[in-house]
């Protein structure tokens, strides 16, 4: 292993490591505004160049690998004013405005700028021309403000496989963006924000809601109640400075009492009520592959995730019949306020306002889809990411941190274990499972802890399989199946999958995808920046919040046991088609 | 690796669903090949003489690229152009050599004469103006071409006998039957 010496520290690395990635090892931490561990490294900013002993120039920590007996400086008087120059360059063109823009305070050229207590910019000249792009429901773009850095190239064709942005033009007049610099609505983008995640500038956001929500919130004809998604729990806190992984379950729902919502509800209870029905729905194909010896679409596929239903309707419209029938948790929630609740409290679709709060800018988007209204009027007001409630919670002059410990409203607000970990990659599968095991059975599924160990992780593709034994009369002719499973996250991942599957390379029943690596708790809605080892730290976060609970089974959950007594009736029932069940359509893809 | 044939707009008579379907045979040649993407715009562009939406669209479908990654190669080439051109297209090289050696005042020269600017066409189709980083031709700048011939240390002064050389269509068939025997 080459031996290099970073700033006078001696370190030993794996042979190609980058420059960069050793000096994190001597515990020096180089500059960089393009860098994305594990997916990017083009030099392409030139924040991070270094001094490499005998070198002519200086070098791009990022790209350079490291060979043995190297002598490298990271702050020397050369580096410091090359940094210096780049940074000031940089900064000539960006067409931004720091104190109104999304990014202050959460900036990474604000901060590298500050960092290098730069106090004025030497270089005068033309700005990027600012282009505002609100073509779509969920992702906001402005050229004017973009460095080039080309992380969000990575992640869309990379990563999701979607290749919406790339490089336009050339030279100066380069703008990342869609084909030709038109809108992002004219060509096929899946809304992941996955780009808005990793964006070092002000260059992507979510489309910002706040307003609407404090508009509903200041109507008094108006009832407005709100539901959060599972993966918000393990990462709000992370906006006002908790550690990344810290639970603070209670205290967002104290928070979101305190804005003002009438009612706090969980869409926990939706994932819950997705299980039941997605479980029975595998349930009834199942019976009519197995039992009926009929042509089904198997394996099926989820559909929680806006994000992989748009990426399926552009890229894989033949695969459509796959996809599980069920709205999204989300919508069912929508539905489901505006009609079971609204009958509750007696009140009508039109007066009540519901507000969400996801770990994602693809809800938005599928809030605003037309057929999203099986309630009468539109199911889902207003879709927030999960950094546009701190915003308002900040806004509002609640300090989070001191807050109590409070629960959810009664009606749409009890969850078990199993709604959490819709939240991980891997976890709606392992709820469903807890589910079907049990119907199908009686008993619980064998695993440890409730766990699917296979299914767990960050892995971009899983899968698992389980034979089914000792099954109770009703579902005896699935005795001796062997029951295969698997998941993807990222659309790369999923992808990949799909691919195999389609040409008979494998076989499965159920299938879970989820469109943002690691599932929700990476989703692009999430506070910056996510790595994997946050990912990770949300990931267990989720875990806890589950085990730490009584009921960790789908079907346990009271208010869904309420809701089927009261309302639906019965999984797959006439009301549960009406509000809880959907279809989609191709898109065109160019 | 199959070159542009020709840049000129008469082939534009024959009909768009022909080319497209020609165009189709040649995504199917490339579509299993690495690096497809430039080969097959080059060809496209042979075609139909420009890169039309339509045919950029299908050249992403085809190779499985994204329209965004299409278009953003289309648009870094000053080679390819997404609007039809003239009869004759005229480039002008602004590479360093050509640059210093007077390419600029060779291209105002060619803008006055011909009344349009770089990327247009004239009214009577019969030029396109473009300009070029560098042909490969640096001994002989300043350089421009005009279609496939290249016209070496042009001076400013000179441009309409070089451009006028090409006003009738015998002289550009001319230069295209004599291309195409070489």
């Amino acid at each position: 292993m080459p031996k290099v010496t970073i700033d006078g520290t001696s370190v030993e690395v794996p042979e190609g490591t980058s420059i960069l990635n050793a000096a994190k090892q001597a515990g020096v931490r180089i500059p960089t505004l393009c860098h994305m561990e594990e997916v990017h490294a083009i030099g392409a900013c030139r924040v991070c160049v270094v001094e490499v002993e005998g070198a002519k120039t200086l070098a791009a920590s990022c790209v350079m690998p490291v060979a043995d007996g190297m002598k490298i400086s990271t702050h020397t008087k050369r580096v410091r004013e090359a940094r210096r120059t780049v940074v000031e360059l940089l900064l000539s063109e960006h067409n931004g405005d720091c104190q109104v823009c999304d990014r202050n305070n959460d900036c990474e050229l604000q901060a590298l700028a500050h960092e290098l207590d730069l106090k004025s910019i030497r270089f005068e000249g033309l700005k990027t021309a600012a282009g505002l792009d609100t073509s779509t429901p969920g992702v906001v773009r402005d050229n004017g403000k973009c460095i080039k850095c080309r992380r969000c190239v990575a992640v869309c064709g990379q990563i999701q496989s979607v290749g919406a942005l790339f490089p336009q033009f050339r030279g100066f007049k380069t703008v990342i963006g869609p084909a030709f610099g038109a809108d992002l609505d004219t060509v096929a983008c899946v809304q992941c924000g996955q780009c808005a995640a990793v964006c070092p500038v002000g260059a992507i956001t979510e489309k910002s809601h706040i307003a609407e929500v404090w508009k509903a919130l200041d109507d008094k004809s108006k009832t407005v109640v709100v539901q959060v998604a599972p993966a918000v729990r393990a990462s709000l806190g992370e906006c006002f400075g908790m550690e990344p992984g810290t639970l603070v379950t209670g205290k967002m729902v104290a928070a979101l009492r305190r804005l003002g919502f009438s009612a706090v509800f969980d869409t926990n209870f939706t994932a819950d009520l997705t299980i039941i029905e997605e479980g029975h729905e595998l349930l009834h194909r199942l019976t009519l592959a197995v039992k009926d010896k009929k042509p089904v679409a198997l394996p099926q596929f989820t559909s929680c995730s806006p994000g992989w239903i748009r990426y399926m309707e552009y890229f894989y419209p033949e695969m459509l019949p796959y996809l599980s029938t069920c709205k999204s948790p989300q919508q069912m929630f929508g539905a489901l306020a505006k009609t079971y609740w609204a009958g509750k409290v007696g009140k009508k679709a039109e007066d009540i306002v519901v507000v969400s709060v996801m770990p994602c800018h693809a809800k938005k988007s599928e809030s605003e889809r037309p057929e999203m209204n099986d309630s009468g009027v539109r199911d889902v007001d207003v879709a927030l990411t999960t950094r546009e409630l701190g915003r308002m919670i900040k806004q509002a002059g609640i300090d989070f941190n001191a807050l109590p410990e409070e629960g959810m409203d009664s009606l749409m607000g009890a969850s078990t274990g199993a709604a959490d970990i819709f939240a991980n990659s891997g976890g709606v599968m392992e709820a469903a499972l807890r589910t079907v095991w049990e119907v199908v059975t009686g008993r619980e599924l064998p695993f440890l802890n409730l766990h699917v160990p296979p299914l767990m992780g960050l892995s971009g593709i899983k899968q698992a399989e389980a034979t089914i034994t000792g099954t109770l009369p009703a579902w005896s002719f699935l005795e001796g199946v062997t029951v295969k499973v698997a998941v993807a996250s990222s659309l790369s991942n999923a992808k990949a999958l799909v691919d195999k599957i389609k040409a008979g390379e494998v076989s499965y029943h159920f299938v879970e995808i989820m469109t943002c690596p690691g599932g929700c708790i990476g989703g692009g809605g999430q506070p910056r920046k996510t790595t994997n080892a946050i990912r990770q730290k949300r990931i267990n976060a989720i875990y806890r919040e589950d085990e730490g609970k009584k009921l960790r089974k789908s079907h346990e959950n009271p208010e869904v046991l309420k809701i089927y007594a009261d309302f639906l009736g019965e999984p797959l029932g006439k009301v549960s088609h009406h509000l809880l069940h959907t279809k989609y359509g191709a898109r065109q893809r160019v | 690796m199959k070159t542009e044939k020709s840049t000129c707009a008469c082939q534009k008579d024959t009909d768009e669903s022909t080319l497209l379907k020609r165009l189709d045979v040649v995504i199917k040649e490339y579509r299993e090949k690495s690096g497809a993407l430039i080969p097959v715009l080059q060809i496209a562009q042979g075609l139909f003489g420009y890169l039309p939406e339509v045919a950029l669209k299908r050249i992403s479908l085809g190779l499985d690229k994204s329209y965004s990654e299409v278009a953003g190669v289309v648009g870094f080439y000053s080679f390819f152009s997404t609007v039809p051109r003239g009869r004759n297209l005229v480039r002008v090289c602004l590479g360093t050599a050509c640059y210093v050696r007077g390419g600029k005042q060779v291209l105002e020269a060619i803008k006055k004469h011909l009344g349009i600017d770089v990327g247009q066409t004239t009214p009577d189709k019969l030029f396109s103006l473009e300009v070029a980083r560098c042909f490969g031709a640096c001994g002989l700048a300043p350089a421009i071409t005009v279609n496939d011939d290249v016209h070496q240390r042009v001076k400013s002064a000179k441009v309409h006998e070089i451009i006028n050389s090409y006003r009738t269509v015998s002289r550009a068939k001319a230069a295209r039957q004599k291309r195409e025997k070489t």
